[in-house]
C-alpha cells in the first residue's frame, strides 16, 4: 500500500508540471507579444506594463519565465491581477463558492443518481429501466446552457420557486438551482453508470452466494451487489469533482456567480495570465489528488484488489 | 485472482473461450457450433445492428443531418443572413414557420444552416481524437516499458487539464477562429480519452494466443499490429467515438455560446442559443428552435452510440 502510494505520487510530479507548464505556454508562450493580447486592444498603461514585465520576465526564455513563476508559488505568492490585486485574494473569495456549488451537485449526483440507477438494475428491461435509459439519454443530449435557462426560466422567474441569480455573497438556498443544473448531465451519467454495473454484478458468485447462504435481500443488494457495483461510478465521480469545479464556467455565467468559473472565463478572456494560470494550477491538484483518492477506494469497496 | 481449479478443468475451457480474446472482442459468438462457421465480430455487430430500431432511427436522423449540412440550400430558399431588424423577435408567419430572431433574420433558415458547424466540428474532432489518441494509446500498450510509461504521462498531462477550460485558454491565444481553430481546440484536451481506452484494449489482446503465432511466424512490429491487434482492440475506440461525436458538439456549441468559439460571422446553433438568451423572456422560441435542433442532433449521436455498443459489446446487454 505504501509504496503503491508512493509510486503514485512520483507519477504526479511529471504531470503536474507538464499540464502547469502546458497551460503557461498556452497563455504567455504563443507567438507575438504576450503583452498585447493581456492588455487587450487599448493596450496597458506603461506601469502596469512594467509590472507585468517584471512578473512574468517576459522577454527571458519561456523556462525561466516558467521557474519563476513555480518558485513564487512556492511561498504562496500566485501573482497580481491587473487592477493590482493579489491572485491569492481573489482565489480566497471565488474558490469557496464554487466548493459550496460543486458541494450542491455533487450531494444531489449520489443521491438521487445511485439509488434510481439501482433500481433501474434491479428491474432490467422494466418500464422504469427503459424509462431511465432514455431520460438520461435526453439529459445528456440537452446542453447544460439550455438546461440552465429553462431551469431559470421556469422555476426561477416564472413559478418563483429560486432566485433567478445568485447574489455576491452566494449562500447555500440560494446555491441549489445552479447546483441542479450543474449537476444534471452528472446525474445522468452516474445512473446509467450505475444501472449498468449493477447489471453486470446481479449474476456474480457472489451474489448469489450471499443469497444461498439465507442473507436478506436488503443486505444482499446494499452490501454485496451495490458495494461492489461502485467501482467504474466512484471512478467517474472523482474525475468529477475536477470537472465540476472547472466546468462551472457556464452555470456560473447563467447564474451570474463569481466563483471559479466565473472568474477564470473573465480573466481568459481579458488575457490576465497570474489568475488564468494559478487557477488552473489549483484545478490540476484538486484533480491529481481526487484521482489519487479513488484508486485507494478501490480497495475498499473491492476487497480482492490489493496494492503491492 | 480467482485461481482456476487445476483438478478438473470446466469443459469450457477446452474451446476457445471468446473472452481470452479480450474484453470487448467476443469473436464468432454467433452460435459457432451450430453452424459450423462462425461470424467474425463484425458481421455479428452488422447482423444485430440491422435488427434493433435504435440504430435505424437514430442512422437515418444522421444521414438526414449530414445531407442538411452538406446541401442546406435544398431546404430553404431563405439566406440566413438576410435580417429585417422590423421583424425581430417577431413569431412565425408562412413562409417563416419559425419566426425571427433579434436581429430580424429568418430561425428557420437559420437552424438549417447551422448544422453545418455543427456536424463539421464532430466529425472533424472525432476523426482527429481516434487518429490521435489511438495511435498514442496502441503505440503504449504495444511497446510497453519506457515508450508506455511517457505515452502515459503525457496522455495523463492533457487529460488532468479540464476540456472546456484546455479549450477556451487554447482558443483565447488564438488570432482567428474558424471551424478548423475550434475542432483542433478540442482535440487538442479531447484525445487522452481514446488513449486510455485504445491502451487497455491492446493490452488485453496482445498477449493472444493468435499475436504470438504471428510473430513465431516472423511478422513485423507494424504487421502484428496492423492485421492482428487493431483489428481485435478497435471496438471499444469505435463505442467512445461515437458516444463522444456527440459530446464534441455540445462543446463546440458551449463555446460558441460562450462567445469563445465560431465567430458571429459563421452561422451555429450555438452562437444563435448566445444571442437569443438576452431577449428570453420576451420571445422564448427564438432560443427554441435551436436548442432543439442541437439536442435532436447530439441525442440522434447518442442512440448511435448506444446501439453500436450494445452490438459490439453483448456483454453489457
Amino acid at each position: 500500500m505504501g509504496t503503491y502510494v508512493l509510486r503514485r505520487l512520483l507519477q504526479m510530479i511529471p504531470v503536474f508540471f507538464g499540464a502547469t507548464f502546458l497551460i503557461f505556454y498556452l497563455v504567455l508562450g504563443m507567438p507575438g507579444d504576450p503583452l498585447a493580447s493581456m492588455c487587450g486592444e487599448r493596450g496597458c498603461d506603461p506601469a502596469t506594463a512594467v509590472a507585468l514585465r517584471a512578473q512574468f520576465h517576459i522577454g527571458e526564455p519561456l523556462y525561466i519565465q516558467y521557474y519563476e513563476y513555480m518558485r513564487g508559488i512556492v511561498t504562496f505568492d500566485f501573482g497580481e491581477t491587473f487592477s493590482r490585486r493579489p491572485v491569492l485574494e481573489v482565489m480566497r473569495d471565488a474558490f469557496p463558492i464554487t466548493i459550496r456549488l460543486a458541494i450542491v451537485a455533487f450531494v444531489i449526483e449520489i443521491c438521487i443518481g445511485i439509488p434510481l440507477g439501482l433500481i433501474a438494475g434491479l428491474r432490467r428491461g422494466k418500464f422504469f429501466d427503459s424509462g431511465i435509459l432514455m431520460g438520461t439519454l435526453l439529459i445528456i443530449s440537452i446542453p447544460i446552457f439550455v438546461v440552465g435557462f429553462l431551469m431559470q426560466y421556469y422555476l426561477g422567474i416564472k413559478l418563483g420557486w429560486f432566485r433567478p441569480t445568485v447574489s455576491g455573497e452566494a449562500p447555500w438556498n440560494e446555491l441549489l438551482l445552479p447546483g441542479i443544473v450543474l449537476g444534471t448531465v452528472s446525474l445522468a451519467y452516474i445512473m446509467r453508470l450505475t444501472r449498468t454495473s449493477v447489471v453486470e454484478n446481479i449474476h456474480a458468485d457472489y451474489v448469489r452466494t450471499a443469497v444461498a447462504k439465507g442473507l436478506p435481500h436488503r443486505r444482499v443488494v446494499t452490501v454485496h451487489l451495490l458495494r461492489n457495483s461502485m467501482i467504474p461510478v466512484v471512478t467517474y465521480l472523482g474525475a468529477d469533482i475536477g470537472a465540476l469545479m472547472g466546468g462551472a464556467i457556464v452555470t456560473e455565467r447563467i447564474f451570474n456567480i463569481h466563483g471559479v468559473g466565473g472568474t477564470l472565463y473573465q480573466a481568459i478572456t481579458r488575457g490576465e495570465a497570474p489568475t488564468v494560470v494559478s487557477f488552473v494550477i489549483i484545478l490540476v491538484i484538486v484533480y491529481l489528488i481526487f484521482n489519487l483518492l479513488v484508486d485507494l477506494l478501490y480497495a475498499v469497496l473491492d476487497p480482492r484488489i490489493r496494492y503491492a | 485472482m480467482p485461481e482456476p481449479s487445476p483438478t478438473k478443468p470446466p469443459l469450457q475451457d477446452l474451446k476457445p473461450l471468446p473472452q481470452d480474446v479480450g474484453v470487448a472482442a467476443p469473436v464468432g459468438t454467433g452460435a459457432p457450433e451450430r453452424i459450423g462457421k462462425p461470424r467474425s465480430l463484425w458481421s455479428d455487430a452488422w447482423h444485430d445492428l440491422r435488427r434493433n430500431p435504435t440504430f435505424i432511427v437514430s442512422a437515418l436522423l444522421i444521414l438526414f443531418l449530414i445531407v442538411v449540412a452538406v446541401f442546406p440550400s435544398l431546404f430553404t430558399g431563405t439566406d440566413p443572413k438576410f435580417c429585417v431588424l422590423a421583424e425581430s423577435n417577431k413569431g412565425g408567419v408562412p413562409g417563416h414557420p419559425f419566426g425571427f430572431d433579434r436581429q430580424g433574420c429568418d430561425i428557420y433558415s437559420r437552424v438549417i444552416y447551422g448544422a453545418r458547424a455543427s456536424v463539421a466540428v464532430g466529425i472533424l474532432v472525432t476523426t482527429g481524437v481516434v487518429l490521435i489518441g489511438g495511435v498514442i494509446g496502441a503505440l503504449a500498450a504495444f511497446y510497453a516499458g519506457a515508450t508506455d510509461s511517457v505515452l502515459s504521462r503525457v496522455t495523463d498531462v492533457f487529460f488532468a487539464i479540464p476540456l472546456l477550460l484546455g479549450a477556451i485558454v487554447f482558443l483565447q491565444s488564438f488570432p482567428f477562429r474558424n471551424i478548423l481553430t475550434v475542432s483542433a481546440a478540442i482535440m487538442i484536451f479531447g484525445w487522452p480519452i481514446v488513449a486510455r481506452v485504445m491502451r487497455g484494449a491492446v493490452i488485453s489482446v496482445k498477449e493472444a494466443d493468435f499475436v504470438t503465432a504471428a510473430r513465431a511466424l516472423g511478422a513485423s512490429d507494424m504487421r502484428i499490429l496492423r492485421r492482428h491487434i487493431l483489428p481485435n482492440a478497435i471496438a471499444p475506440v469505435i463505442v467512445v467515438a461515437t458516444i463522444s461525436l456527440g459530446l464534441f458538439i455540445v462543446l463546440e456549441a458551449t463555446l460558441s455560446f460562450l462567445g469563445i468559439g465560431l465567430p458571429s460571422s459563421t452561422v451555429s446553433w450555438g452562437g444563435d442559443i448566445n444571442d437569443a438568451q438576452s431577449s428570453l423572456r420576451s420571445a422564448p422560441h427564438v432560443l427554441l428552435y435551436p436548442s432543439v435542433a442541437l439536442s435532436i442532433t447530439v441525442l440522434a449521436f447518442m442512440l448511435l452510440g448506444d446501439a453500436v455498443r450494445d452490438a459490439l459489446d453483448p456483454k453489457l446487454r
